[in-house]
């Protein structure tokens, strides 16, 4: 048995669900800091930037899944469901402190979503991402059939680039760190395109 | 630290300032880093004694000033200034310092003058964030003359009466309470009298976001945001945003310096 078959044995035994719990529980966490003082003077900013980046970060962890087991047999297709709903939940999460704390103002709300291509785009992400956490769910995969579900779920590939592309528009100057972000993304994307076949030279 | 003894004046009595916890903590001053906090984490090495300011250009008595000599015979006062980040945030700071009207005085501005011109100091191995090139160090800003000689627009040396930290542009720092919080330039190591429109940091980094004169404006957008509202730092999680005055606030004092402007168009 090769060491990743081990691993993956090893994977078996552990459980999806405190994915779940912890995922939940990460906008509590900044929702308690940020009345208490930890989030700084600027809570709503902090609260709104750290799940936005939390969940880009997670988002890297789903896309990542595919060529880890590519590339070294470990899969952790298991758990990517849960990292999935959980990015989604963050996302959500981002989103809403945002309307609700941040610009607050409807018509401004609007304004922001039209007029602004970096909001836009966020928001593209986001109305992207509903459909695929919707059918993630066994039911959705028998009912749309495995073809169909996992194009339909391939929209996350888009979803990842929009984000991606959502943090490098909306920093002041040239900044590295989202532009990190975007190459990992892009390198997993990349990691995906169909190989060339290797032909046997006569 | 050693109180600066700022004389009180009737700048702000209305405005409630921000806490020295907010002022301090919360700073953009990107040869710092690029978070808000950076600023306030990493520039405890920057040695602010023996500072000297190049003053040049259009000036009688040009050369490097010692800050001793350039503070000397200028009134220290206490100035509660609004503060509006282009970021639509704002803050209410008690600033100490004198108006730069008066340190042009002392240095004698030649009648050619028709801008003010100003460096942040560039320090390597102290700030970290010049090793990157977030913008084009080092960082500049720019006045119009009349726009420098107006006496809402101050040199801070102080706030809360105490020396200014170094997050805050010690030891000597602009202040345009009418204007974006980018124009108040940090650490100054030149002054410079020219004739043409200088040429400004974020200007030359995104010139379609940041004009020359960016005037405080809650009717000129930000193309990736509104400036009609702002959030006051301060206020939790909670606070309802607040209209964005024109001017600041400031504009029955300084609307006339730009009377026939199209103010869109001069952003």
């Amino acid at each position: 048995m090769t060491t990743a078959q081990r691993i993956n044995l090893q994977l078996k035994r552990v459980p999806a669900w405190p994915i779940y719990v912890a995922g939940a529980l990460v906008p509590c966490w900044y929702l308690y800091l940020g009345l208490t003082g930890g989030l700084g003077v600027d809570p709503v900013k902090a609260m709104e930037h750290a799940l936005g980046e939390r969940a880009l970060q997670l988002l890297i962890v789903v896309l990542a899944v595919t060529p880890l087991r590519d590339v070294t047999g470990v899969s952790l297709v298991r758990f990517r469901r849960a990292l999935g709903l959980v990015t989604f939940w963050l996302v959500s999460c981002h989103l809403a402190v945002w309307l609700v704390l941040d610009v607050q103002i409807l018509s401004q709300i609007w304004a922001d979503i039209l007029k602004r291509p970096y909001i836009t785009i966020g928001m593209l992400a986001f109305v992207l991402m509903i459909p695929v956490a919707i059918t993630s769910n066994n039911l959705s995969i028998r009912k749309l059939g495995p073809k169909r579900w996992k194009r339909l779920h391939q929209l996350t590939y888009a979803c990842a680039g929009l984000g991606a592309i959502h943090f490098v528009m909306l920093v002041k100057g040239f900044q590295i760190e989202p532009l990190v972000y975007l190459g990992i993304v892009l390198a997993l994307l990349a990691m995906r395109l169909p190989r060339p076949v290797k032909r046997a030279v006569a | 630290l050693a109180k600066l003894g700022a004389v009180k004046t009737g700048y702000g009595q209305d405005l409630e300032p921000n806490s020295w916890a907010d002022i301090t903590s919360y700073n953009n001053f990107y040869e710092f880093g690029t978070g808000k906090e950076d600023p306030a984490r990493n520039s405890a090495d920057m040695v602010t004694d023996f500072w000297t300011v190049k003053v040049d250009g259009l000036v009688d008595a040009p050369g490097d000033y010692t800050l001793a000599q350039l503070l000397d015979g200028m009134t220290i006062e206490e100035r509660i200034y609004r503060f509006r980040c282009v970021e639509a945030w704002s803050m209410v700071v008690p600033w100490a310092g004198f108006e730069l009207a008066d340190l042009l005085n002392k240095v004698g501005v030649k009648p050619e003058a028709k801008y003010v011109s100003f460096e942040t100091a560039v320090i390597p191995g102290v700030m970290e964030g010049v090793s990157y090139p977030v913008l084009d160090w080092p960082y500049r800003e720019g006045l119009r003359l009349d726009e420098a000689m107006h006496p809402l627009t101050i040199m801070a040396t102080g706030l809360y009466d105490e020396p200014l930290p170094n997050q805050n542009g010690a030891p000597l720092r602009l202040v345009v309470p009418w204007k974006y919080g980018f124009k108040s330039i940090k650490s100054i190591v030149r002054i410079s009298l020219v004739e043409e429109m200088p040429e400004t940091s974020w200007n030359l980094s995104n010139a379609r976001e940041y004009g020359f004169f960016s005037n405080v404006n809650p009717l000129v957008d930000h193309p990736r945001w509104s400036q009609a509202t702002e959030r006051r730092i301060g206020g939790g999680l909670f606070a309802r945003r607040q209209e964005t005055l024109m001017f600041n606030g400031y504009e029955a004092e300084v609307a006339s310096l730009y009377d026939g402007m199209d103010l869109a168009e001069n952003y």
